[in-house]
């Protein structure tokens, strides 16, 4: 594997910063690095047998599905009402609850927090929230050290990089280059590719780190309205470890997380297991209610609760597009996008990448920005067929680039770049063919020429010919054609 | 911030979603009656995930932490301070030290003054549990004041004693027997097999964070 190639797309990155509106310089640069398409390859692959293996009985598969919608469906169609009880519940435990509706406000309450702890050192679980509002470039402008600590989201943070993929944020790197990096950025690092030596270099260099902060800060995987709880999935230890050792505890989620019972989790952690990893269970089911009572020995003794808007009441305001926040962030629309396994999660430019990134960056950024990424898709169906709470994700796809090429109308509340994409040209090429096409003698006119010029089309029509050949009319219409069949069979 | 909060429920508030009621798709977990099935699952899910699973009764309890311990070479040992199966920790640990040099840390200060011994000095944590799924192969901790969060989550090893007679279906029937909702405690750790990772290129691996190894004592009392 020679350097270059690995590296072709990093290079690409450090130069430019990753974003949305070249999404398609960023994709032909993937589609271009072979290791890169080759790691992603293997990893779908991967992904998609497991998942079809915890899936097995197809019944059971429909089944689980359906009742996952439903939950989060009737969920989602009180969620004023949950987050109102989810506050209270969690006031009554001890957590103390922040609401922000944007990124700037998240950053913060976590800021004030952290101020008034003198915190200098955050630990961090995987939270793909935190991404979202850009935690650690932030903290770090006032002197706040944010620290991964999740073993995909610690090689990726080494590298000044970020996740490709929600599940596992390193996907995008072989062995080798997880070596290159530790050997790049570790002191007293020999390079290796086993890979249980790479984890437990990993574990080593954290374990102090663990000791040492002042602040953990962890994502949400289902938030409890009738007890006030936190869920939090996950293998590898260090959710726990960040939310059990150091003094205060942050949890950060968007405010879609809330689930109305207890019962509700059950059936929607093991959809959540089987389609992300295809595990049964993980190894870890954190469910944190309170910071440490009275007589309790370990535990924080300060947790807070951060609840982020940025962007998801404008999905909620749209009932179709309210299906968006069913998501329960598995991850299995991306191992089955044809579009993500070959060009990558870095691609998209966006916190979310692949198919429920392409529906819910344009709530969080606006159109202007994500309109290219809702035209990425073939419309193939894999990803609503995969989703375990079936977001129609091809449909929102469609009503998405309707969004960004028509204005408003009475039917839907405007977007965040509304039409961002319409084209004068485009527009007036189709009044004019739906003028056409609505008068019969200037239709037939028009294609009967079309008949007549047939030998006058160029071979090569731009970017149309890049690969597809040059469309060439018949020699005659299918009017012409029809009429003569239906002559002939009179005569 | 409470602005913030008035101007996300009205968007919330603005939406007025139809309120959709209580489903009637019903959750169908795995489920058995029969105890023999319960256990061969338990025992099976656990040992898929990488945990030792050892079997022995009330009585030979304390004999079955000894050789365990012994064998392990584990000489450094955190122990909690109460529990239904304490005395017989205390014993096993007392019957090590006849042939065997064995630290033991009692886990009944605040983690400020052990945090580091525990980091550093332990070679595995011994806690009960509270309940068993067979489902999964998943063991229920119930952390309270006599055996805290952290004596399952920092030592490299974890010892998990479970009698038999606690192990139930599935997850979502413990939750409603137990009436769950009424009670929850500061925190639930479903624990099934040792900390793991496939973060570099789909490799497993054990022992990210968590304990690397997890052994689970079976105690038969039915």
């Amino acid at each position: 594997m020679s350097q270059s190639d690995s590296n072709s797309l990093n290079n690409g990155v450090h130069i430019q910063p990753l974003a949305p509106e070249h999404f398609h310089q960023q994709a032909k640069a993937a589609l271009a690095d072979p290791q890169l398409r080759q790691n992603f390859r293997g990893a779908m692959d991967y992904l998609k047998d497991k998942r079809k293996l915890a899936f097995s009985d197809v019944a059971e598969e429909k089944h689980i599905r359906n009742l996952s919608e439903a939950i989060r469906q009737r969920c989602l169609s009180k969620l004023p009402d949950l987050l109102e009880q989810l506050e209270s519940n969690c006031i009554n435990n001890g957590i103390q609850v922040h609401w922000a509706e944007d990124a700037i406000q998240a950053n913060q309450i976590i800021a004030d927090i952290a101020q008034r702890h003198n915190a200098k050192e955050i630990i961090k679980g995987k939270s793909m929230v935190s991404e979202e509002i850009e935690l650690n470039h932030e903290m770090a402008k006032l002197g706040i050290n944010c620290l991964e600590s999740d073993m995909g989201e610690y090689i990726v943070q080494l590298d000044g990089d970020k996740p490709s993929h929600i599940i596992m944020p390193a996907i995008h790197k072989n062995k080798q280059e997880v070596s290159d990096t530790f050997a790049a950025h570790l002191d007293n690092f020999t390079p290796t590719i086993d890979v249980d030596e790479l984890i437990q270099t990993g574990r080593s260099r954290l374990r102090q780190k663990f000791q040492d902060a002042d602040i953990g800060l962890s994502g949400v995987n289902f938030a409890v309205a009738e007890t006030g709880t936190l869920c939090l999935v996950e293998n590898e230890g260090n959710g726990r470890m960040c939310t059990t050792v150091p003094d205060v505890h942050i949890a950060i989620t968007g405010i879609e997380k809330v689930v109305e019972f207890l019962t509700d989790v059950p059936p929607l952690y093991s959809a959540l297991t089987r389609s992300a990893t295809g595990q049964a269970i993980t190894t870890y089911f954190n469910m944190i209610t309170s910071p440490r009572r009275e007589g309790e020995l370990d535990g924080p003794q300060e947790v807070h609760l951060v609840l982020l808007d940025n962007g998801r009441t404008q999905a909620f305001q749209d009932e179709e597009m309210r299906k968006t926040l069913q998501c329960i962030r598995c991850g299995a629309c991306m191992n089955h996008c044809p579009v993500y396994t070959r060009i990558g999660g870095h691609a998209y430019g966006t916190v979310y990448p692949g198919p429920i990134g392409k529906i819910i960056s344009p709530h969080m950024m606006g159109l202007e920005k994500t309109k290219d990424l809702v035209t990425a898709s073939s419309l193939c169906g894999a990803c609503g067929e995969v989703c375990p709470v079936k977001i129609p994700i091809p449909e929102m796809l469609q009503r998405l680039r309707n969004e960004a090429k028509n204005p408003a109308t009475a039917a839907h509340p405007e977007i965040k770049g509304q039409a961002s994409a319409a084209s004068k040209t485009e527009m007036l090429a189709m009044k004019s063919f739906a003028y056409a096409a609505t008068h019969p003698a200037i239709y037939h006119l028009g294609s009967w020429s079309a008949t007549k010029v047939r030998g006058l089309i160029p071979s090569k029509l731009g970017a149309w010919t890049q690969c597809r050949s040059a469309p060439k009319p018949a020699s005659k219409t299918l009017h012409q054609l029809l009429k003569a069949s239906h002559k002939k069979d009179q005569s | 911030m409470s602005s913030s909060r008035e101007a996300i429920f009205a968007r919330l508030r603005d939406a007025n979603p139809k309120v959709k009621t209580m489903e009637t798709i019903a959750y169908q977990p795995w489920v058995s009656n029969e105890t023999e099935v319960l256990k061969t699952r338990f025992i099976d899910g656990l040992s898929a995930s990488h945990a030792e699973v050892l079997t022995t009764n009330r009585h030979a309890l304390n004999e079955t932490l000894k050789t365990l311990i012994i064998e392990k070479q584990f000489a450094r040992i955190a122990i909690g301070t109460g529990g239904d199966l304490h005395s017989e920790i205390v014993k096993a640990i007392s019957l090590v030290q006849i042939t065997h040099p064995l630290n033991i840390l009692q886990f009944d200060v605040d983690f400020a003054q052990c945090k580091s011994q525990l980091f550093n000095d332990i070679d595995a944590g011994i806690t009960h549990c509270r309940v068993g799924i067979a489902d999964t192969g998943t063991l229920v901790l119930w952390p309270d004041n006599t055996e805290p969060r952290t004596l399952s989550l920092i030592p490299p090893a974890h010892i998990a004693l479970i009698k038999r007679s606690t192990i139930v279906s599935n997850f979502a029937e413990l939750m409603v027997t137990e009436a769950w909702q009424n009670k929850m405690p500061t925190n639930i750790v479903l624990v099934s097999g040792p900390s793991k990772t496939a973060d570099i290129q789909q490799t497993l691996a054990y022992g990210a964070h968590g304990p690397s190894q997890l052994v689970v004592i079976l105690i038969e009392d039915m």
